[in-house]
């Protein structure tokens, strides 16, 4: 069915999740016939997860004053910008004027976005990783039961917990980064059940992989950071899911397991 | 009013910078002389247009402007450092820190290309029209710097292309 041949660029714009929806499909079946360069496009995906992982932190970090402080006009700038006033004509100074309302008018909009989406961000995101990383340190450690149906019956968790959670769900395959999947456990959530899907290492290392269906803003999040405690969380949000991925192991490592995670969830 | 615009993409640049530079002081010294050409041109940027790619081709203009004097390279160290709050630095990170440091064996505007894709989420429309290429050479910088990132993180050498003769 595909007719033009798949470029190097379609199969960024796809790594991207940029292509057209049906020049997609196209990509995909090519893709699937040809695994090599399928190993190739899931790695920049990896990479890309990795470097928001890496890079996304700074976002929070707070602001150095001598920056904080340039978001005010320096004086420096201000006195040469008097200067160019005062050596222009009327005529300029009046072009510069109009400038300076429509600038005025435009910043209004860039100010009200710029207000609202921290305030959401928050909300949206203040809850998850805590959730999940309470719901780690309770169960990760027990001996006797720390999941509630063990992978031996696979087949019966997924149906169980898609059932439950109303929406078809499937723990990503970790094999390949050393963590077998041990099974998983319905939770409360905040307004209803939510999955915690367990796993582990040869060394006993545990891993939880919570998935909440409760997100009811419409703003997806990037990858995201956070520490509870002795808990490395990684988080994101994907349309109603909430993903957060909780172990006490350290961020790199996690970051390279929630990099695998997102990439199986997202593109299955 | 120009003051929140601006403060509402300090956090994007810096995290841009730090990608770029590596290096958490040098990052803000280019974000502040950002800010400070910024200032200084207000007058140029067009109301109504994204102030952002203004900001990021502005930042751009400068490390360009730098590399080109192929300065020494001087590790300056910043009272902030010392304050940053969230993590311990001596075992995390090690599979992460690795890609900081092949991040930086990447030709410049193939990181840049990479990195405003990745972490900026800009189209490769915009990219181009900031950086004043065609969108052509975008997605070849974008498309080579993948691969040769890729093929760093696999131990291999891209560069090396020389075969072995007896």
């Amino acid at each position: 069915m595909s007719k033009l041949p798949i470029t190097e660029a379609e199969l960024h714009a796809y790594v991207d999740a940029v292509l057209p929806e049906a020049r997609r499909d196209e990509v995909e079946r090519y893709l699937s016939a040809h695994p090599k360069e399928a190993e190739r496009v899931s790695a920049y995906r990896v990479q890309k997860n990795m470097l928001k992982a890496l890079f996304n932190p700074v976002i929070d970090e707070p602001l150095p004053d001598n920056l904080r402080t340039l978001a005010s006009p320096p004086a420096i700038a201000e006195a040469r910008h008097q200067r160019r006033y005062f050596l222009a004509r009327w005529s300029l100074e009046r072009v510069a004027v109009g400038c300076v309302i429509a600038l005025v008018g435009a910043v209004a909009g860039w100010t009200a976005h710029g207000q609202y989406r921290p305030a959401w961000r928050m909300a949206n995101t203040s809850s998850l990783p805590r959730q999940a990383a309470v719901a780690h340190v309770v169960f990760s450690p027990d001996v006797g039961g720390p999941v509630e149906v063990s992978a031996e019956r696979e087949a019966k968790l997924v149906a169980w917990l898609s059932k439950r959670l109303g929406t078809p769900l499937r723990p990503p395959r970790l094999g390949a980064l050393g963590y077998q999947l041990m099974g998983g456990r319905l939770l409360p959530g905040n307004s209803g059940p939510v999955a915690q899907f367990m796993y582990n290492d040869a060394m006993g290392q545990r891993l939880t992989l919570y998935v909440s269906t409760e997100n009811t803003d419409n703003h997806d999040t990037e990858f995201r950071f956070a520490e509870e405690g002795p808990v490395n969380v990684f988080y994101w949000i994907d349309g109603k899911f909430g993903y957060a991925l909780s172990a006490g192991i350290d961020k790199g490592e996690l970051a390279r397991i929630a990099a695998a995670v997102y990439d199986q969830l997202e593109h299955k | 009013m120009e003051n929140s615009a601006i403060l509402a993409e300090i956090p994007s640049l810096r995290r841009y910078a730090r990608a770029m530079l590596g290096d958490r002081a040098a990052a803000d010294d280019l974000v502040q002389d950002t800010l400070e050409r910024a200032w200084s041109r207000l007058y140029q940027w067009r109301a109504g247009s994204d102030m952002r790619a203004w900001l990021f081709s502005i930042m751009h203009n400068l490390q360009v402007d730098r590399s080109r004097r192929s300065m020494l390279n001087t590790q300056s160290i910043d009272e902030d450092e010392f304050e940053v709050p969230t993590r311990s630095t001596q075992t995390d990170m090690l599979e992460v820190r690795d890609l900081e440091s092949t991040l930086s064996q990447l030709p410049d505007e193939q990181r840049e290309a990479l990195l405003l894709v990745a972490l900026e989420e800009m189209s490769y429309a915009e990219i181009a029209a900031m950086l004043s290429i065609p969108i052509g050479t975008v997605m070849s910088r974008l498309s080579r710097g993948r691969e040769r990132l890729r093929l760093l993180m696999e131990g291999r050498q891209p560069t090396a292309k020389l075969s072995i003769v007896r």
